[in-house]
């Protein structure tokens, strides 16, 4: 059994539907890309999985049923998002915003392990502990996304569009401890437009087109695949 | 000398209360964006339910406290009733609803209680102390000890306890909140439960200066609006010292400058919203939006 297992999922908000039937799984201890142009339905595929977005199908992340819950129930199974334009909470310090990533858990002292974890990944956030979020820079506030993911010591992170807006050096330092959160076992479950970037350390991507899955392979096989470097590397 | 410090002192006293209820429409604005044109008439009502506790042979002391708690407890059941269904609709409907229940509460009251004046008892002591010289009513000293006190509380519940950090949480980015586990509907209404318990605090300690009857908390409200709107309006600091600028500047105005009097008190609450809009918009403590992107 799968981690995470889709099936003819179809999503959208009111009467707009954006995603349809779509079937992918996601494996423990894998990292899964997300793939596909503006509009393909990538965020709102994420949305559905963390409740966000109104979904109907099946949705079963470690054998329960996440279709029709609410966000807040679906972050108790251990299921963080790090939402497109990152939803740091901007009149809150660092520090605040890293302790609301691990509201819904129970062991504070591990929290508090876990808050120095993120203080090593990221040594920036701790210099701005008590800044505000909305003042750090892009990168930083990226930063900051990630840790909050983390600290809820999720089973599985979703990260939409984790190289939005930031400069490829940043962009880099941000993809180095997405590299070092997967090799530590969380599952990570990436939408990214730039291909390159997620494809250089995913075992699976998947390649959505209007709402539909059009592509599933390994990393490499859809890296090789001279469709997918036209249309999404932007190479020929 | 001494009656300015005396009018300075009594003028603090009273924007104390100001603050009260300006602090109550502020928790409010900063969890919903959303200005309670209702938050005097809610005060009005907790305040009958007060006398009517009192009335019905109930020790002052412990009616004021049931009176408070079945404020807070109706501010939830308004929130989750009357204003649920409309969240996320856009400004002017939820506007409109808080002139709805303006008018729902204004008029129940008059219903049940009848729209005569009814002296409210004093909850403080009517002497006064002599401090080097100065005549201080202890109520002037008990009402800005009960609102640095019940601030005190409020700073504490916010910023040292997870409820409080959650509650700023979802009023900083309600999306977010969710993805991160906290109920928002549930930091709202405890939001509206003690925005209705502040306004109870208010109305109780000003009722018996003024009289009690269905209009009795209108001109209160137009104070604390000026309050709110000087301290700038998303600040709980800034409702406090604003309500104690609009206290003093209402008392020194109504005594020094002659024709103001005491009955054209109410333009200086206008006279600084007006100003406020005009030259700081944010006010002393608000925050424009800081955000890099």
């Amino acid at each position: 059994m799968s981690l995470l297992e889709v099936e003819g999922l179809q999503a959208g908000y009111g009467p707009v539907t954006v995603v349809r039937d779509l079937s992918f799984n996601v494996e423990e201890g894998k990292v899964v890309a997300i793939l596909g142009a503006n509009g393909a339905g990538k965020t709102t595929t994420l949305r559905a999985l963390s409740g966000v977005a109104r979904a109907h199908g099946r949705v079963s992340f470690d054998g329960t049923q996440l279709i029709g819950r609410p966000p807040e129930w679906i972050v108790r199974r251990g299921l963080a998002h790090v939402p497109e334009g990152r939803g740091n909470f901007a009149s809150l310090t660092v520090e605040e915003n890293l302790r609301l990533g691990a509201y819904v858990r129970k062991d504070g002292a591990k929290a508090r392990e876990d808050m120095q974890r993120c203080f090593e990944y990221f040594p920036r956030l701790e210099e701005r502990r008590t800044q505000a979020a909305g003042s750090l820079s892009g990168g930083e506030q990226q930063m900051l996304a990630v840790a909050r993911g983390l600290m809820l010591r999720p089973r599985l992170m979703l990260l939409d569009e984790p190289s939005h807006g930031l400069s490829p050096l940043i962009t880099r330092e941000v993809f180095k401890i997405l590299r070092t959160v997967a090799e530590e076992g969380t599952t990570l479950l990436i939408v990214e437009q730039n291909a390159n970037l997620v494809l250089d350390f995913a075992d699976h991507a998947y390649v959505l087109e209007t709402g539909r899955l059009v592509l599933d392979g390994s990393a490499e096989e859809i890296g090789a695949d001279e469709g997918v470097r036209r249309s999404y590397l932007g190479m020929v | 000398m001494e009656r300015f410090v005396q009018l300075v002192i009594d003028g603090i006293a009273i924007g104390s209360i100001y603050g009260a209820l300006a602090l109550a429409l502020v928790l409010i604005f900063r969890s919903t964006g959303l200005v309670n044109f209702a938050q005097g008439e809610m005060a009005m009502f907790s305040t009958f339910i007060a006398w009517g506790l009192v009335e019905a042979g109930l020790p002052l002391g412990l009616a004021l406290l049931s009176a408070l708690a079945l404020s807070f407890l109706g501010g939830m059941a308004i929130e989750r009733v009357l204003i649920r269904p409309v969240e996320g609709e856009d400004p002017l409907t939820i506007l409109i609803v808080t002139l709805g229940l303006f008018i729902l509460i204004n008029s129940g009251a008059g219903w049940i209680w009848g729209f005569e004046n009814r002296g409210f008892p004093r909850a403080l002591p009517d002497d006064s102390a002599d401090i080097a010289g100065i005549n201080v009513s202890y109520e002037s000293l008990g009402i800005v000890a009960i609102l640095l006190g019940v601030s005190g509380l409020l700073f504490l519940l916010f910023n040292r306890t997870k409820l409080g950090l959650a509650m700023r949480a979802a009023a900083a980015n309600p999306a977010s909140a969710r993805l991160v586990g906290i109920n928002v509907g549930r930091t709202l209404m405890i939001g509206w439960g003690l925005a209705a318990l502040l306004g109870a605090l208010a109305g109780v300690l000003v009722a018996p200066q003024l009289f009690l009857d269905v209009n009795f908390m209108g001109g209160v409200l137009v104070y604390s609006f000026a309050a709110a709107t000087l301290g700038g309006f998303d600040s709980p600091k800034g409702a406090i010292i604003g309500g104690w600028i609009i206290g003093v500047a209402e008392t020194l105005a109504g005594d020094y400058i002659g024709f103001i009097g005491s009955d054209l008190t109410i333009l200086v609450p206008l006279a600084i919203i007006f100003s406020v809009l005009l030259v700081r918009p944010n006010g002393l403590f608000g925050s424009p939006e800081v955000v890099r992107a």
